[in-house]
């Protein structure tokens, strides 16, 4: 007699049934596909999507198939080439005005399955094309510019109190290795405490200590570690959410943008090609700051002289490099902007600005008694170069000040207003960072890994071509082995398959890669492992005289321990690449232990039900075809 | 079909001193690969650029390094997949990806009338150190992890020392291949390196549960013998599943293309390493050191001190 519970046969047939359901979505493969939404988020609507499939169509890029969901119209291709083709004419036509488009790959599945919310499995970057960038953030300029604001408040208190001083300095203290503390030297005889009284109102969560050096009294303020690490860490959530925000600007298709470690930050661009433009936007750091020009004072006299005037500061005009004198004091700068679209104004191109309420009341204080006179918009850009100094190549950090636009204040404004002054492009882009906000600290790029779409393809074909003639080499040499429980074991095979799939399409965070297509071709080959110990317990036990039926259920029986046994350290290496692994590895890892888990139920519950349909209950076997 | 019809009575035991020595030959000839040539590892590692480019026609790898040189490109390796595809690989540089895509191409350009870049690849020499750390710690704790699992699994350490040593043993051959033939040495390999640590533990397991079974029908078993019977009753499953592996890692290695080439070539070469291990050596060491029925199944002692008052 060979029975096997009635729940378990209901378990089988229901997870295979539920995971065929969510596997279908995957098997109807994805379509290279172009992904276009208006720059300003509006809704698209089917007139515009009719006119954009005409204009391809007469560029031999006729869509096989046009989604239009809200405001985001997705255009399905029938091959890579038809879909650069159709990119290259789109952006030629309308990505300078209206529209902003991105490569992606689309479900080819009916939107039936994605209206229940049943997705096929995400492409990794090596499937589908585009670039992959790991930035550090240089977490030590976050802690410089804390440091240049305590010197400027500290400078400030001491001149407002008419406390006589010799210096404020940035020194290391400690063996941190990078500055951390600033101090003030005072003259001999001076008293330090006194002069840590006034020092404590201007930067009031900062530990003052009173020292005495070489030179004389001084007081320090050191950063504690913890002030350190968290300036650090909001460096690098500010970072994250000023990358996003760019990159959605950018217009990518699922684009991912995540901490990596401790001080990195990995964009994944499915779809984006070697672009510098990318790439530079990503990496800017500007922001902006608005000045009263100084009109006592001649620019082109203090150009000559070198040195500005006392209160103001000397600028080059972006552009001529005339000189422009600014006076020190900022009225608004660049964190108080709430929001910056391109616009046309009389001048030409700019940007129209919009301010927070703070940064409104100072522009109306200021412009209300400054009618007539000249206001400056200094853009500041950091970056990174590289040059050569004595044959090695050695980095620096420069910081680019100009003033973008000069203009007579011409009314009283308050919060939103306009700057000119540039070309369209500069001011797409200076709208566009503006936008998306600053970075908290510089960015420096230490891994840049880029996929063209039409090798990413090449990829998706290779490893579906080694998994069908992998499996069908297994299935047919099982078939020719084990006969008719070859063909069983065929079945459960690729019933795991099936499984795996599954799974891979609920776990949103795992993308496939091509790693991960090699770890289900070997899961498969590994998970024919059970059956072949199972089938070869039940030979054994055949050959020992024993009846087909108790064979069968003492071929399970007897197997699970090593099959339990021999996966458990499979399941060991897997574990340890998911943790230590990124990218690609990481995805093989998930499969590695996802497929332990689906081959050990498939082999021993799946095989197990589907024999004893066959064989089980009380007729007489005389003979297993084994 | 069966590839022993009846089952198979190979004295493994008797012969292991010659198996013995062929794999400390292979040891040592892997030990002394590593020390001379080294591992050839890849800009994962080392940090660099690697480029991979397709031309519409066949091509010449010789003619793709001059124009690279001409090009002022210091010292670069070229290597061919297939006819048409090369792969260039370039020492750690200061420049960003888009600089050295423009550059090459137009180094290129001189040599073939349109080579198109599939894949560029700028790793920093810093995350290329990272890497090569974090791949150690992933290895170390791989090992550690199945140390401690066959430690608690089989009750007897010479069991597991047997084992331990295959875990090793395994490993060090795929990384001695790689080393002799220079097969560039990136993270799908260490990857593969792990998976194969898994596996060819696996056939250890199952032989060393039917160990614990033989000697379970009888415990007077002559330990050499436990072990020839436990290896021949398990031989077929084990030349099965290996089979079956290869046949899916073999469509790797011919259809997966050049980024899975390595991957697959260390996965193959592992499974054959691991047949070879768990037939030949593992239970052999186990056995030379005094593997006895009662240490699988430890008798129960009698106190010494008795508890009456």
């Amino acid at each position: 007699m060979l029975e096997y519970a009635r729940w378990k046969f209901i378990l089988v047939g229901s997870v295979l049934l539920v995971a065929l359901i969510l596997a279908l979505p995957t098997v109807f493969g994805q379509a290279p596909a172009l992904q276009i939404a208006r720059k300003d988020r509006a809704n698209i609507d089917t007139t515009a999507q009719a006119s954009i499939e005409k204009f391809l169509g007469g560029h031999n890029a006729t869509p096989v198939r046009s989604v239009l969901e809200g405001n985001r119209l997705t255009l399905h291709f029938r091959d890579v080439p038809q879909q650069l083709r159709a990119r290259d004419a789109f952006n030629n036509e309308f990505a300078q005005q209206t529209y902003v488009s991105a490569l992606t790959f689309a479900t080819r599945a009916p939107e039936f399955f994605a209206k229940i919310g049943l997705r096929p499995m995400s492409l990794g970057l090596d499937l589908r094309g585009g670039l992959y960038l790991l930035y550090q953030v240089d977490v030590t300029r976050a802690i410089a510019q804390v440091l240049d604001s305590y010197e400027q408040q500290m400078r400030r208190a001491l001149a407002d109190s008419k406390t006589p001083y010799v210096d404020v300095t940035q020194v290391t203290v400690g063996g941190g290795g990078i500055q951390n503390a600033v101090r003030v030297t005072l003259p001999p005889n001076a008293d330090a405490d006194a002069v840590r009284a006034v020092l404590a109102k201007s930067a009031p969560d900062l530990a003052l200590t009173t020292t005495t050096l070489a030179s004389g009294p001084a007081v320090q303020g050191v950063l504690t570690e913890k002030q350190i690490r968290e300036r650090q860490d909001n460096a690098i959530q500010k970072n994250l959410e000023t990358l996003r925000n760019r990159v959605n600007e950018l217009g990518v298709a699922e684009p991912v943008v995540q901490r990596q470690g401790l001080d990195r930050i990995n964009v994944q661009l499915p779809g984006v090609q070697n672009s510098a433009e990318v790439k530079d936007i990503l990496g800017k750091v500007a922001t902006l700051e608005f000045r009263l020009g100084d009109a006592q004072n001649n620019a082109f006299e203090a150009a000559q002289r070198g040195r500005a005037p006392i209160g103001s500061k000397l600028y080059k005009m972006r552009g001529t490099g005339e000189p422009v004198l600014l006076k020190r004091d900022v009225i608004v700068t660049g964190d108080q902007l709430t929001d910056a679209k391109t616009a046309v104004t009389q001048e030409g191109p700019g940007v129209a600005i919009k301010l927070d309420a703070r940064g409104g009341e100072e522009m109306l204080k200021v412009t209300r008694v400054n009618v007539g006179r000249r206001m400056g918009v200094v853009l500041i850009e950091q970056s990174r170069e590289t040059v050569t100094v004595n044959g090695k190549p050695v980095t620096r950090d420069v910081t680019k000040q100009e003033v973008i636009n000069y203009a007579t204040i011409r009314g009283v404004f308050s919060n939103s207003f306009n700057i000119t002054g540039m070309q369209a492009g500069e001011a797409r882009e200076l709208a566009l960072l503006l936008r998306a906000g600053s970075l908290a600290a510089p960015l420096i790029p230490v891994e840049e890994r880029a996929v063209g779409p039409t090798l990413g393809q090449e990829n998706i074909d290779r490893g579906v071509n080694a998994l069908v003639i992998g499996m069908l080499g297994v299935f047919v040499f099982m078939a020719i082995y084990y006969k008719v429980f070859g063909l069983v074991a065929d079945l459960v095979l690729l019933s795991n398959v099936v499984l795996l799939t599954a799974l891979l399409s609920l776990l949103r965070g795992a993308a496939l890669s091509l790693p991960g297509i090699a770890g289900i071709i070997l899961t498969v080959g590994m998970a024919v492992d059970a059956n072949v110990l199972i089938y070869e317990r039940i030979r054994e036990e055949l050959r020992n005289g024993v009846s087909p039926q108790a064979a069968i259920r003492a071929g399970f029986e007897k197997a699970f321990s090593a099959i339990a046994d021999s996966n458990v350290t499979t399941l060991i290496a897997g574990l340890v690449l998911w943790v230590f692994g990124t990218g690609p590895i990481r995805g093989f890892a998930v499969v590695l232990t996802l497929g332990i888990g689906t081959s050990m139920f498939t082999a021993l519950m799946g095989s197990r039900a589907l024999l004893t349909l066959m064989y089980g209950g009380k007729r007489k076997i005389a003979r297993l075809p084994i | 079909m069966e590839f022993f019809h009846k089952q198979t009575n190979f004295p493994f035991m008797a012969t292991r001193k010659v198996w013995y020595g062929l794999s400390a030959a292979l040891m040592i000839a892997s030990f002394v690969s590593f020390a001379t040539l080294g591992l050839n590892y890849a800009i994962d590692f080392t940090g660099g650029v690697s480029i991979d480019v397709k031309f519409p026609t066949a091509i010449d790898v010789d003619k793709v390094r001059a124009g690279l040189t001409n090009a002022g490109f210091h010292e670069p390796q070229v290597q061919s997949f297939g006819a048409r595809e090369v792969n260039i690989r370039l020492p750690p540089v200061t420049e960003t990806g888009d600089v050295i895509r423009e550059r090459v191409e137009k180094a290129l350009s001189g040599v073939a009338s349109s080579a198109e870049i599939g894949q560029l690849e700028v790793v920093g020499s810093q995350v290329g150190a990272e890497l090569r750390t974090s791949a150690m710690w992933a290895l170390g704790f791989t090992l550690l992890g199945i140390f401690i699992y066959l430690a608690l699994r089989f009750h007897t350490w010479r069991l597991s020392a047997g084992a331990i040593l295959a875990v090793i043993h395994d490993p060090i051959l795929v990384l001695g291949v790689f080393s002799v033939t220079q097969t560039p040495f990136d993270l799908p390999v260490v990857a593969a390196v792990l998976a194969v640590i898994g596996y060819s533990l696996n056939d250890t397991v199952v032989v060393f549960d039917r160990i614990r079974e033989r000697f379970e029908a009888s415990r007077r078993l002559a330990p050499a013998l436990a072990l020839d019977q436990a290896i021949n009753q398990t031989l077929s499953r084990t030349i099965m599943t290996k089979v079956v592996t290869a046949i899916v890692v073999v469509a790797l290695l011919f259809l997966g293309g050049p980024v899975l080439r390595g991957f697959s070539e260390a996965l193959l070469i592992g499974i054959v390493a691991g047949t070879y291990s768990s037939i030949w050596i593992s239970s052999a060491v186990a056995l030379d050191l005094g593997l006895k029925a009662e240490h699988v199944f430890p008798t129960v002692k009698k106190t010494a001190v008795d508890h009456l008052p």
